[in-house]
């Protein structure tokens, strides 16, 4: 499993002009493989939020490639990105975006739709996206009927409905309790277990815990990042020591 | 302390041999304080002494059967009903070593501290591997989850630290390329997100 989903070429941001210009973020490269959770970590203004908006195709860099699977988002027409946005791309944000006047399994359908599927075809897949997340039989209630821990699976199956390998999560346990937060990333592992790349960015060290590798920025730059894992039977003998 | 109340605490359910209790204080801790089997004895013949445990069976050290006095039971008692009191702040190394960091010229004190955030990130992600891989043990997972809430509270510090750094003007040496104070693109960031 060493196929890269997202790769990110020295990638540079810089927002405003001459004396005013600041570099949001400033020759970062990372590849995320497919059944990899990467976090990254670092304080706000740090550049976190900017390496997700380019990563999902949501802002172009001022210099630099962004690539998600196989393809340079610098080479596609406006049509063509936002194809690949739909298909490829799957986001979980903080605060629980679901749209309140459709039923969980309307929301999951919603991007299959827009991609053209018929109504049979992009039901059929969000029922499965929403029995991965454990919300099959809440198919049919509206947000409002549903806890933030359901509601938040439901947006988890959402960014994974149909053939989506690539979730990118912003704080995505918002204001969940550490419990049901946990629920949320134990999930998103299990994703990227199943063969999805995440990138999760997070300020909060216990959910970058659940990577693979953590990456820390600071004023734009990566200062540092975690060595990959070892295998999980090492590490519970290692704990004993 | 905490293996002679933890020796007690399970002589309560049965009596037990001495290395039965080791294996029987490691099984509930998740192996996370592992004891030899000489602390085990030396534990329960300081608790023979004090009239905690009485040994229902003579014999060389192995043989001997150890059960719980009723002095034990309310020791016990006593244990669960009292709150933990921290001892004297521990020599914290960390904590030495940053104090001192600020204060020794030519330390880049925000290298420290990265240095040492990456080091317990990554301890915490072992630490949450193994606690994922170890199923559904309550004992296991309640141990596992005080490892990692401690390894997230010295992140949390150490984030602390390095705001306090940077408000403080502290000169520490910036990554290479970045000329600006390290405050300037909150503000733009944050702006530019909407």
């Amino acid at each position: 499993m060493t196929e890269a989903i997202l790769e990110l070429r020295s990638v540079t941001r810089v927002h405003g002009h001459d004396e005013t210009a600041v570099r949001a973020l400033d020759g970062v490269s990372l590849a995320v493989n497919a059944g990899e959770l990467v976090a990254v970590m670092g304080p706000s203004g740090s550049g976190k939020s900017t390496l997700l908006n380019l990563a999902g195709g949501l802002d172009s860099p001022t210099s630099g490639d962004v690539i998600v699977e196989g393809k340079r988002l610098g080479d596609l027409s406006r049509s063509g990105l936002a194809e690949l946005r739909r298909r490829s791309i799957g986001y979980v944000f903080q605060s629980l975006n679901l749209i309140p006047s459709l039923t969980a399994i309307e929301n999951v359908m919603l991007p299959r739709e827009l991609d053209g599927a018929s109504t049979r075809r992009a039901r059929r897949d969000a029922l499965r996206a929403l029995d991965a997340v454990t919300m099959a039989q809440l198919a049919d209630r509206f947000p409002d009927d549903m806890s933030g821990g359901q509601q938040q699976r439901v947006a988890i199956a959402r960014a994974l409905v149909g053939d989506r390998r690539l979730v990118l999560a912003d704080e995505p346990t918002g204001a969940l309790d550490s419990q049901t937060g946990e629920d949320v990333l134990r999930l998103l592992r299990a994703r990227c277990d199943a063969g999805a790349a995440g990138v999760l960015v997070t300020h909060e060290a216990r959910h970058a815990g659940w990577a693979d590798r953590v990456v820390f920025l600071r004023d734009g730059t990566m200062v540092d990042e975690t060595a990959p894992m070892a295998s999980a039977e090492s590490l519970i003998a290692g704990v004993s020591q | 302390m905490s293996i002679r109340f933890g020796l007690l605490t399970l002589l309560q359910q049965q009596p037990m041999y001495g290395y039965q209790l080791r294996q029987e204080f490691e099984s509930s801790t998740g192996s996370t304080w592992p004891l030899n089997i000489g602390q085990v004895y030396t534990t329960l013949s300081r608790l023979e002494r004090d009239g905690m445990v009485v040994v229902t069976d003579e014999g060389d050290e192995s043989q001997r059967v150890f059960a719980i006095s009723d002095a034990g039971r309310a020791s016990v008692r006593d244990w669960f009903a009292t709150p933990v009191q921290p001892t004297a702040p521990p020599r914290d190394e960390l904590a030495i070593k940053l104090a001192l960091a600020v204060r020794t010229p030519g330390v880049d004190v925000r290298s420290v501290i990265q240095a040492q955030r990456t080091s317990t990130v990554r301890t915490l992600q072992e630490y949450t591997r193994s606690r994922e891989a170890a199923g559904e043990d309550l004992s296991w997972l309640l141990v596992a989850d005080s490892l990692i809430f401690s390894a997230e509270a010295e992140i949390r510090w150490l984030d602390h630290c390095e705001t306090r750094l940077v408000r403080a003007g502290h000169t520490a040496a910036r990554a290479p390329g970045t000329e600006r104070p390290a405050h300037q693109p909150v503000a733009i960031e944050e702006g530019a997100k909407k």
